[in-house]
């Protein structure tokens, strides 16, 4: 294979990676996200027991994303890794809290309500940062030689904080409908009513970041609107329309199955927006994937393994997932 | 003044520092869950059940801080030692891509399984889950000090224009000179660590109550593992000193506390008071010509001393000297624990003997204190640099101010030790209770716990000082 199709098929794999996280640690990180909503004790316990088998696995594609942006593209991770210093700091605390929740939120009945609240902001912390760093890179990182050339509050603007609010708005729209999948009862009533309110609130964010993304600079409006292209790229903003139709449809008609797949495609094109805002650059008008590439012997070497495990993974990963199938609270784990 | 270089080296040994001891525990508690699983599944005898079911709960609290510490550490590369990363991150990325694709996924994917599915899959499954997750923690471990060893190492590379290293023959960079040595030494580690800590809680409830089944027979192969293993590891380390001898000699001029060197055999220094700027060890008690025995095998043999070295090149000898000498220490007590059970055993004795049993409790956390003190040997040895003799650790460092690396490091102080003295907490609160003859640890409804675990104990020991208050 040549370096640059390797190149290629490595960025596709890493956006993958990246992309098979937000959708499933999306989904209990934004469980997390609605805790306060959450009646205290039964609600609570269900809406974390639906996550707790397999948010581990979920996480694990963070680290495969961050690892192989590392080993594939590694000028793009020493440059990035710096400019989002703070927020990927904020967001592994986040985590860590989060994280430990899971198991020591039941070792205790008196600190309960300390784990809650850990649990709560581990999450809502991690989505936001998360939000934060990619409103950063797509502001633009400030590049010197080959390192990161700005300072270390260079990722606070309006735009970031507005991405950062966006993506918890976002994962606990899949939270909610999570919980419409996995409950029953009046935590499905409740889910069903959040999932409405939190859809709403992520429906608007799309809107206000695909405007604010146009105001960043003319190479965005040129990406976005330039004719020809716009003839593609106004697919977009369609499908975000017909998604979220359906979404409010599938609510207002009880389904417990659609809302989840609905918000799952909201995500699938706003992510897809993205790739049209960036590629292909991984830092935007500085470096190209093929700047950034590691040499063909590590890209290949690596693809290797890759077209082997990636299967491999996916395919206990969705063993695991249907060990685990259906209503939480009914079947409970006997 | 403090730079920002100090901090992120400061901040890269507390996090991986707590990170180790996580790993050091589950590498050894993993395999020993398959072994009680299996035992249990052969012979159907339920005490092995019963520990299955008293471990697995401190197993899943101790393994969730090994991930979240872990996930921590997969960024710091990236955050603190950027310039690091660009150049050789052509060859540990890999290595580490490999790490997350054939161990951290088939922990995380079987660990659901493991901690909640006993009854939906079935016991065959089931120990299927378990021995993956055996497997994924020695593959986690496997990989890791692959990278390790390499910058400690590096073999198998070339360096392009851009000053990257760029790989040339991966069999060569994985199994690169010192990672046959690291790994072994490692992994026996993690089974010594599990052992005493095993062995601890054995042999505080049977001080309580010697005739408590399960108690007897942790304790029982706790000890059998601290005996064969504990001289297998002081071979191993041996083994590996000489490697280093080979590859790294500064790092054991340190370790010795040779600043001199020794044209007509060195002698072992067992103690002294290293004077980094005078360059001398002060205060010192010295066994003649044994250090040119052990390293060289013969008591004449020259060995050169840092005197031969460059003086920007010297790593830290009083920290090298010291940790080093507190990791063989304990590496001594372990193998007397177990001499001292193989004594007990024979004159049948081994479960009512109090000071055999108290010497066991003082010593279970103290295979954590011989990791730890190994790993900084190894660590600090290696300084002045990242890549062995190529680049250096004032080279490798991202481009921060130190207000920003000192507010993170302030930031981790704070969580990590919050978070995982809670983690002690809980996970010491289980041990103090003795294993029950039906041990609970499937859950039996909801609500379950990502520990899969009844609550009972949590409420009645909740009167206990709560640390997250
Ligand atoms: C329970 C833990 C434990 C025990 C009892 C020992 N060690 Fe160890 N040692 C480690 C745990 C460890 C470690 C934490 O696992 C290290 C750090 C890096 C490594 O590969 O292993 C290590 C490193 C390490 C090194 C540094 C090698 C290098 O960095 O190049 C040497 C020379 C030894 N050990 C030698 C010994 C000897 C002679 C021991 C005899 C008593 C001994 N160790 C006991
Ligand atoms: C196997 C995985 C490990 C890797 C890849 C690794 C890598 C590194 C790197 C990049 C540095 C920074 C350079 C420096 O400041 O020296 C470092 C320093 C350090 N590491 Fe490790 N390390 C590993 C394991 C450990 C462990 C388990 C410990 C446990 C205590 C440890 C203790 C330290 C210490 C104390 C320093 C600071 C040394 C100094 O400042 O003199 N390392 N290591
Ligand atoms: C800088 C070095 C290191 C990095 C970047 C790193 C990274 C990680 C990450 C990301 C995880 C979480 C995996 C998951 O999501 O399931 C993890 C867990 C783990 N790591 Fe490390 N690690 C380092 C050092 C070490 C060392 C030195 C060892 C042992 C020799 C080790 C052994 C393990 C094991 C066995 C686990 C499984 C979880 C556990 O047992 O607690 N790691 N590590």
């Amino acid at each position: 294979m040549s370096h640059s199709l390797l190149t290629i098929t490595w960025a596709g794999l890493i956006a993958f990676a990246v992309f098979a996280y937000v959708a499933m640690d999306g989904f209990d990180l934004g469980v997390g996200i609605l805790f306060p909503f959450l009646q205290r004790g039964g609600e609570r316990d269900t809406a974390m027991n639906s996550v707790a088998p397999v948010w581990d696995g979920n996480e694990t594609w963070l680290v495969l994303g961050g690892g192989g942006l590392f080993a594939a593209f590694p000028l793009a991770y020493a440059i990035l890794m710096p400019a989002v210093y703070a927020p990927v700091i904020a967001m592994l605390l986040g985590l860590v809290f989060r994280g430990v929740a899971f198991e020591y939120r039941w070792k205790t009945v008196r600190a309960k309500w300390a784990w809650d609240l850990a649990f709560w902001a581990g999450s809502t912390i991690a989505a936001f940062a998360q939000g934060v760093i990619l409103g950063a890179i797509l502001q633009g990182v400030a590049v010197l030689g080959r390192s990161y050339g700005g300072g270390w509050w260079d990722w606070l603007t309006p735009f970031s904080l507005l991405t950062g609010g966006s993506l918890v708005v976002g994962y606990g729209t899949l939270g909610a409908s999570w919980l419409i999948l996995k409950t029953e009862g009046a935590l499905l009533e409740r889910a069903f009513s959040l999932a409405w309110r939190f859809g709403v609130a992520m429906v608007t964010a799309i809107v206000a970041v695909s405007l604010a993304t146009l105001s960043l600079g003319p190479d965005y409006v040129r990406r976005w609107l330039a004719f020809p292209t716009v003839l593609a790229t106004a697919q977009a903003p369609l499908l975000v329309v017909i998604a979220a139709a359906a979404l409010f449809l599938s609510l207002r008609r009880k389904n417990e199955r659609w809302p989840f797949r609905l918000t799952l495609a909201l995500f699938a094109v706003s992510y897809a927006g993205l790739a049209v805002s960036l590629f292909p650059y991984v830092v935007p008008n500085r470096v190209t994937i093929w700047q950034a590439a590691a040499p063909a012997s590590s890209q290949s070497f690596m693809l290797v393994g890759a077209a082997v495990m990636i299967p491999v993974i996916l395919a206990y990963t969705a063993y695991a997932y249907r060990v685990f199938r259906g209503k939480t609270a009914t079947e409970g784990y006997h | 003044m403090i730079d920002a270089l100090v901090l992120a080296r400061a901040q890269f040994a507390f996090t991986i520092a707590f990170h180790i001891v996580f790993p050091a525990f589950s590498i050894g508690l993993a395999s020993y869950l398959a072994v009680l699983e299996g035992l249990w599944l052969r012979t159907r005898n339920t005490v092995y059940l019963d520990l299955f079911q008293y471990w697995l709960k401190i197993f899943a609290l101790a393994f969730g801080a090994g991930v979240v510490s872990g996930l921590v550490m997969s960024y710091q590369f990236g955050t603190n030692w950027s310039v690091f990363s660009d150049k050789a991150g052509a060859v540990l990325g890999p290595l580490m891509a490999y790490e997350v694709m054939s161990a951290f996924f088939l922990e995380a994917g079987f660990l659901g399984v493991m901690l909640f599915g006993l009854q939906k899959v079935g016991p065959k499954l089931h120990f299927a889950a378990t021995l993956a997750v055996a497997a994924g923690t020695f593959a986690s471990a496997f990989w890791i000090l692959s990278v390790n060893s390499w910058m400690q190492t590096p073999a198998g590379y070339a360096i392009n224009a851009q000053g990257q290293f760029v790989p040339v023959d991966w069999l060569k960079v994985i199994f690169n000179p010192s990672f046959p040595f690291r790994l072994t030494h490692m992994v026996l580690a993690a089974y010594l660590t599990t052992a005493l800590v095993v062995g601890a809680v054995g042999a505080f409830h049977l001080l309580k109550d010697r005739t408590n089944p399960a108690a007897r027979k942790m304790f029982s192969m706790a000890m059998w593992m601290a005996a064969v293993v504990a001289p297998i590891q002081i071979l191993a380390g041996d083994a590996h000193g000489l490697n280093t001898l080979e590859h790294q000699p500064a790092k054991i001029m340190a370790m010795e506390g040779h600043y001199r060197s020794h044209p007509n055999g060195a002698p072992m220094i067992l103690f002294g008071l290293p004077d980094q700027a005078a360059g001398v060890v002060r205060a010192k008690v010295e066994i003649p010509k044994l250090s040119s025995l052990i390293l060289r095998h013969d008591l004449n043999a020259p060995l050169a001393g840092l005197d031969t070295i460059r003086r920007q090149d010297w790593p830290m000898v009083p920290i090298v000297f010291w940790s080093f000498r507190v990791m063989v220490g304990i590496g001594l007590l372990i193998a007397a624990l177990g001499g001292l059970t193989l004594v007990a055993r024979l004159r049948g004795r081994l479960y009512d003997w109090p000071p055999l049993q108290r010497f066991a409790l003082a010593m279970g956390p103290m295979g954590f204190v011989a990791v730890l003190a190994g790993w900084i040997t190894t660590e600090v040895g290696r300084q002045p640099y990242t890549v062995y003799g190529l680049l250096r650790t004032s080279q490798s460092a991202s481009p921060l101010s130190a207000p920003a690396v000192a507010a993170s490091l302030a930031a981790f102080a704070v969580v990590y030790f919050a978070v995982f003295g809670a983690g002690l907490f809980y996970i010491l609160r289980l041990m103090s209770r003795p294993p029950q003859p039906h041990e609970t640890g499937l859950p039996t409804g909801p609500p379950t716990r990502a520990a899969g675990i009844t609550p009972a104990p949590a409420v009645d020991a909740d009167r206990a000082l709560l640390p997250a208050e």
